[in-house]
């Protein structure tokens, strides 16, 4: 040992496991990959465009942001990348190019960084924007008339009392937004997520269980299966259920806490589509339920070892 | 067979194949030791001895404090140059007694007994007592304590702690390889305290020609059993292992014997074996040397006193220079400032590794991943209460469990914004312990 070197001491323990935040959002970001490439086959290169752009301006604002708040600069971390195309899938894929300039702008600058930046925001980024968007600009968020497809979604055309093709909706061949279609597209990826851990079951599946009690139940056509895979397989509920649903930041950190989310995420969308005045609802399903975590956490703290936590 | 285990948990590497299979050797410290009075939990030691004195091996050079507390003894023969404060591996100063080694060896008279099991319960205790036998595993807790319980019926369990869950260290498993006799002979004089006890050899699968070994040795003693542990760190830790092997829980307000366990670690029960059947007195312990840096990674038998820099030149020196140097293993141990401080009762190991991994990534925000809370033994959620101990509240860290906290080190190691979660944790406990002490 030279004399000069000196020995970095910290407290216990002294390794770290290979685990990164980046590595995560690296993870999310392949496993939206074949949505992704299934949203540009369907709609064709409108849709890249605006993937391309809101991605873009995700990343440029936060790069921004840090910049004028004199914070280190963090889009190596990834969030930014997973934000920007979570919106951009959120889109109508002939969407104006301003539409996704000004979500990203939202997502990243309001709902983000003036709360802290990762970790800190209170709703997931990308739907708080979506939802401005919808609010300020109705008629372009909900104009999914493109190259490939005119007319209504398949959500649409069922309350409507118009036939569809059930098989087309698994597939995604419907109209809709870029990233919500493809149903099979979207389990690739969330299956990718369970198999490296990324996610876990809990939250999707009690909210999708939750849904399809609540809508067998109040939606009028009893348990009819027909009807509630179309429910499933439309919309954005797939989407949001394994990608937004169980993003870290908004869900609650404690197990049983995560229950109660998914329950609550059910019987919203549940009411949204069965009263509502829009044939959606999962975006304002998942806001409303990141709102409410602070509380869920509070109420539903694990019990500790040796106080009946050992078991669980 | 199904393997006892715990929730939560982590696995890192193990690092044990560097040393696993160096057998156990000798060696002789150099010109000076030095005994910190401090080497278990409890009042410190108190110098019967003075400057100038001369000692022997094996004589007690200072005696225990009190009940909870534990007598040291000298490993050489030689003359006591000072008592004075000296740096030990947690970086502070304590009051030691040190001795210029002459290099004889002379040894005390031991009183050694042929049969053991002729010998009353009281004579047994005190006996441990006598020999200062702490435990080794790291905490130091006086061994004579933990085996008064207030009612020794009903202990149910002696659990010998064989888990080794930390990386690295392969103390614990070159003794059960090399000589598991004294294992089992020192856990049947600890059966010998409790008569409604069974006693428990509790060994981690990746140990699997121990648990072979053990199960022979101990197949004609039916109050005792081998049990095999899932490998998962911390396995060994006290809470977790005495959960796996009886699926009791004790909380941190209880002590083992609440739940009618006593466990002790393999090092220990060597030691309980070697003060009852032989009379003499801890002066030795088996240190891992260990480490990337290290150039020929051993386990050595080690007098006590012996300092640590001494042990690096016997392994074969350095490979390269280490950035980090850790006394006991990488998830508990302490990072040494200073590789001149010695050894004591409670070293398992020198790791000496040519990265640092804490240092080398600047925490970043917490994501609310909930992987901290996944893995944590405890069952609490280190991220909330990393968060109360870093705000100082006092009040919200107490009602959401912090003092459950082990230490264990699972949430900083597994947490991908890389914070020191089990730092501020522990750090808020040690600020409520010593309020509670001032009490």
């Amino acid at each position: 040992m030279g004399d000069n070197e000196l020995l970095k001491v910290s407290s216990n323990p002294h390794i770290r496991s290979a685990i990164s935040t980046g590595k995560i959002m690296l993870c999310v970001i392949i496993a939206l990959l074949p949505t992704t490439a299934f949203g540009i086959i369907n709609f064709g290169y409108k849709a890249a465009i605006t993937l391309a752009i809101s991605v873009a301006t995700c990343v440029l604002t936060e790069i921004v942001c840090c910049l004028v708040f004199k914070k280190k600069i963090s889009v190596g971390d990834l969030s930014a990348v997973v934000t920007g195309l979570l919106l951009g899938l959120n889109m109508p894929p002939a969407a104006p190019f301003y539409l996704p300039i000004i979500g990203g702008i939202f997502a990243i600058f309001v709902v983000k960084m003036l709360f802290g930046g990762i970790g800190q925001n209170i709703m997931n980024p990308a739907l708080g924007a979506r939802c401005f968007l919808v609010i300020s600009f109705p008629a372009a968020m909900t104009n999914f008339v493109c190259d490939a497809y005119s007319g209504a979604t398949p959500l649409a055309k069922i309350r409507a009392g118009e036939e569809i093709e059930l098989f087309d909706m698994i597939v995604g061949r419907t109209s809709g937004t870029i990233g919500e279609t493809s149903m099979i597209a979207i389990l690739i990826g969330a299956v990718f997520l369970l198999l490296v851990g990324v996610i876990d079951m809990i939250v999707p599946m009690t909210y999708i269980v939750t849904f399809i009690i609540f809508m067998g139940i109040f939606a009028g056509y009893g348990f009819n299966s027909y009807y509630l895979v179309s429910q499933l397989a439309g919309g954005g509920l797939m989407l949001g259920a394994w990608f937004m649903a169980t993003d870290y930041v908004t869900r609650p950190v404690t197990k049983a806490g995560q229950f109660v989310f998914g329950i609550i995420l059910g019987v919203l969308t549940g009411i949204f589509r069965v009263f509502g005045a829009s044939v959606e609802g999962v975006s304002y399903s998942i806001i409303i339920a990141n709102l409410l975590v602070p509380l869920i956490e509070r109420v539903t703290y694990p019990k500790s070892f040796g106080r009946g936590g050992e078991r669980r | 067979m199904a393997k006892h285990s715990f929730m939560g948990g982590i696995h890192p590497y193990d690092g044990k194949e560097l040393s696993k299979d160096r057998p156990i050797v000798d060696i002789l410290p150099g010109k000076e030791l030095v005994y910190p009075l401090s080497q278990h939990i409890g009042a410190p030691a108190k110098p019967i001895v003075a400057k100038g004195d001369t000692v022997l091996r094996g004589q007690m050079i200072a005696e225990a404090g009190g009940f909870v507390s534990a007598p040291i003894y000298a490993s050489v023969s030689g003359k006591v140059t000072a008592i004075e404060p000296r740096r030990i591996v947690t970086g502070d100063m304590v009051m030691s007694i040190v001795i210029a080694n002459d290099n004889k060896y002379e040894e005390v008279e031991y009183e050694e007994t042929e049969d053991v099991s002729s010998l009353s319960k009281e004579v047994i205790i005190e006996k441990i007592r006598n020999a200062g036998v702490v435990g080794m595993g790291g905490a130091g807790f006086p061994t004579h304590v933990k085996l008064s319980p207030k009612e020794p019926d009903k202990i149910d369990y002696c659990i010998a702690n064989c888990a080794e869950c930390e990386p690295y260290l392969t103390s614990d498993y070159r003794r059960m390889v090399e000589e598991p006799e004294k294992l089992i002979e020192g856990l049947k004089i600890i059966l010998s305290l409790f008569d409604n006890a069974k006693g428990i050899l509790a060994v981690e699968d990746n140990k699997s020609d121990c648990i072979e070994t053990l199960k022979k040795l101990t197949k004609d003693e039916p109050r005792i059993l081998v049990k095999t542990l899932r490998t998962k760190y911390p396995q060994g830790s006290e809470r977790q292992l005495i959960f796996a092997t009886t699926k009791r829980a004790i909380n941190c307000d209880m002590l083992p014997a609440d739940a009618g366990c006593i466990v002790d670690n393999v090092d220990t029960i060597v030691a309980i074996y070697n003060a009852v059947r032989f009379g003499k007195p801890l002066m030795e312990r088996i240190v891992t040397v260990t480490g990337d840096c290290i150039r020929k990674p051993q386990n050595f038998r080690v007098n006590i006193g012996m300092l640590y820099s001494e042990l690096i030149g016997e392994a074969g020196g350095l490979r390269y220079d280490p950035v980090k140097i850790v006394s006991g293993g990488p998830m508990m141990g302490f990072g040494l400032i200073d590789v001149n401080v010695p050894t004591t009762k409670t070293a398992s190991a020198l790791l000496c590794l040519a990265r640092d991994e804490v240092s080398e990534v600047e925490p970043s925000a917490c994501i609310n991943c909930g992987l901290c809370a996944q893995v944590c033994p405890g069952r609490v959620v280190p991220k909330i209460l990393s968060d109360m101990a870093e705000h100082g509240d006092e009040e919200g860290f107490l009602k959401k469990e912090g003092m459950e906290c082990c230490e264990c080190g699972c949430c900083s190691y597994i947490c991908p914004a890389k914070r020191h979660l089990t730092q501020n944790i522990k750090s808020m406990r040690k600020t409520i312990l010593a309020k509670r002490k001032r009490k």
